[in-house]
């Protein structure tokens, strides 16, 4: 599990630490570069005379680190990459964040703007996540409407909101049946190294406990509604709920944090999503080739 | 001609090519509503306190009369009861393959008052763009009841595609495509569940080599930790009452804002918001052979705990759905 420590002052540079189980990485200016096969364990596997390419072979390259209990950039089964969270550097938007988990980049932006509530349910606003996944972010996505994988994983994002209540939606009624907050949550990939998943909510998490919403009052003469700038308050944030997600290798092995490149090899995916308290939100298994069930206890 | 293989101890199937009709005779399926060839329709009735008697239907013209007394699942198609007791049954379920003429292979499947129709074109063409050098393309459409699809059935088409992909031997039909189309005809509650197992009738009406079934099961947990099986529409409705129902509205996303995604399911006449509700509801997809998960999905705050006796209980459900599936596949392939 991962500890976050965030701010609400604008453009803080946060860094994250690890439990001491997992090995630590603490950023100090380090950047980790596309390839790097750092940390002191550079491995280059080798069958008789010829070398394993990574290109022509990829599965039996990683197969090989695995049975070490390694990967290629250096990190173990278990170990997350390097996150970096950067709270408030939207001046425009309502609420903001950056988060990198390596070299998976994402920016959540929070748009506040007045909504009549649905009629079925009056005193709730809305939360409207949407995740684009540009051709900037790997050359794998076309531009043009939302392809399969940005739709599942505003799904995702959705479902992720609606199960963990991650804010109360009555908090966002300013009257009863007429108006309400509605936020538009936009988060975009900017780079996509893999677990894109786990950014978003952790952008989305970062996003919400840096919006602030101005005082909004209903005149009752003109029925119009006031909007007090200058007293701002943030949201309730009522639970924080983590997403961890693994890669399947041939059914045994579990490995955290997968990279784009690992996630193609991989036979499955697995996301789990809990919560502080250690009740689980969503367990997204979109499928794999025969895991045992004891996958899951683990 | 072609012949299905059963392997009884291991319980693979294996389907080896697809047996041609012999029987011309037509019979009209009211609930259908078209001419129906060769139908073979499996009636079978989950106990839940219903005092009807379980029949099995063979719907071809020639054996309107015949009735066939059922089920040894009729002693134990009750799972193991939760800890508040009953309720832990499946719903009756009923399989109609081989009911449209186009695709190569289709499979009507009924949960309760869940009804979805699933047809298969495969394996055939595939555009180059999609093609992979060394298995089948597989690709999932999901069309719901009303309205145009959304960003929801993008997801469960991911579920479903991704299960299939799974089981599907791919690789004996490199660059090609098998497309499984699904449409919801009714939703009465366990609606994924009931997706998954119409696509695995239809898969096996096609032909398509698969190395095992799979079926789909749905748990919902109430506020107390009571185990649900295979929940209707109302037992699946989240706690809250306040909260409706689940629907889909893709066109209105941005237009009229809706944290809350909107299904077209139509709320039971005078339902209360009092009824008894999910606290979370699992769907977990099984596979025939060693009852292994192959995909999960959930909704709602449940415990570590919770999650094991859930997918304990599923795959008990399970085994009576797979035999349901053989007995109906045994019994069309040895009449005609």
């Amino acid at each position: 599990m991962r500890e976050t420590t965030l701010t609400s002052s604008t453009s803080t540079l946060v860094h994250t630490t690890l439990p001491s189980t997992y090995q630590k990485e603490t950023l100090g200016g380090r950047t980790e570069g596309g390839r790097s096969e750092g940390k002191g364990r550079i491995f280059s596997p080798v069958i008789g005379s010829t070398v394993l390419s990574r290109t022509v072979e990829p599965l039996e390259y990683y197969r090989r680190f695995l049975k070490e209990n390694c990967r290629p950039d250096g990190r173990e089964l278990g170990e997350f990459r390097t996150t970096t969270v950067n709270v408030g550097s939207i001046g425009t938007a309502d609420g903001s964040s950056l988060v990198k988990l390596g070299n998976t980049t994402v920016i959540c932006g929070i748009k506040a703007e007045f909504g009549a509530p649905p009629t079925d349910a009056p005193d709730k606003g809305y939360v409207v996540p949407n995740v684009d996944l540009s051709p900037l972010c790997s050359w794998r996505f076309r531009s043009g409407p939302p392809g399969e994988e940005a739709q599942v994983a505003s799904q995702f994002i959705a479902d992720v909101i609606e199960n963990s209540q991650i804010i109360q939606k009555e908090d966002l009624c300013i009257s009863s049946g007429k108006l309400a907050w509605v936020l538009y949550c936009d988060l975009i990939c900017l780079n996509h190294d893999g677990n894109i998943l786990d950014a978003c909510t952790f952008a989305l998490l970062a996003a919400l406990k840096n919006v602030q919403l101005p005082e909004v009052t209903i005149n009752e003469e003109t029925a119009l509604a006031e909007v007090n700038l200058k007293k701002k308050s943030y949201l309730n944030i009522r639970t924080h709920p983590v997403a961890t997600s693994f890669a399947v290798f041939d059914d045994t092995l579990l490995i955290v944090d997968p990279t784009e490149e690992e996630e193609h090899l991989a036979t499955g995916t697995l996301t789990v999503v809990m919560d502080e308290e250690g009740k689980l939100c969503c367990l997204h298994k979109p499928g794999t080739h025969f895991p045992s069930v004891s996958v899951l206890n683990m | 001609m072609a012949f299905l293989d059963f392997r009884g101890g291991s319980g693979r199937v294996q389907i080896v090519s697809k047996r041609r009709a012999t029987c011309g005779r037509h019979s009209w399926s009211p609930r259908v509503g078209a001419c129906v060839q060769r139908t073979h329709l499996v009636r079978k009735r989950a106990l839940l306190g219903g005092s009807n008697k379980p029949r099995l239907h063979v719907g071809s013209g020639a054996m309107e009369g015949a009735m066939q007394t059922e089920s040894k699942i009729r002693a134990d198609s009750r799972t193991e009861p939760g800890p508040r007791g009953p309720g832990c049954s499946l719903r009756h379920f009923a399989c109609e393959q081989n009911l449209l003429s186009r695709p190569d292979g289709s499979a009507s499947f009924l949960q309760g008052d869940t009804s979805v129709l699933a047809g298969v074109y495969g394996p055939a063409e595939v555009k180059i763009s999609k093609e992979i050098f060394n298995k089948a393309t597989l690709e999932v459409i999901l069309r719901p009841k009303t309205g145009l699809p959304g960003v929801a059935e993008k997801s469960r088409e991911r579920l479903i595609r991704n299960t299939c992909e799974a089981v599907v031997l791919g690789a004996l039909h490199p660059r090609t495509s098998i497309t499984v189309v699904l449409q919801v005809v009714s939703d009465a509650g366990s609606l994924l569940a009931c997706c998954l197992n119409a696509a695995c009738m239809a898969l096996v009406d096609a032909g398509v080599p698969m190395r095992a079934l799979f079926c789909g099961v749905t748990c919902a947990l109430d506020s107390d930790g009571t185990l649900m099986l295979d929940p209707t529409a109302k037992q699946e409705k989240p706690q809250r009452a306040e909260h409706c129902w689940e629907a889909l509205r893709d066109d209105h996303h941005r237009g009229c804002p809706s944290g809350v995604e909107y299904c077209a399911l139509e709320a039971p006449v005078g339902a209360t918001w009092w009824d008894h509700e999910a606290r979370a509801v699992l769907t977990f997809a099984l596979d025939s052979v060693e009852r292994k998960l192959l995909m999960s999905t959930t909704k709602g705050l449940y415990s570590d705990a919770e999650l094991q006796q859930c997918l304990a209980a599923a795959q008990t459900a399970s085994t009576h759905v797979f035999r349901f599936y053989r007995e109906s596949l045994q019994r069309r392939y040895s009449k005609s």
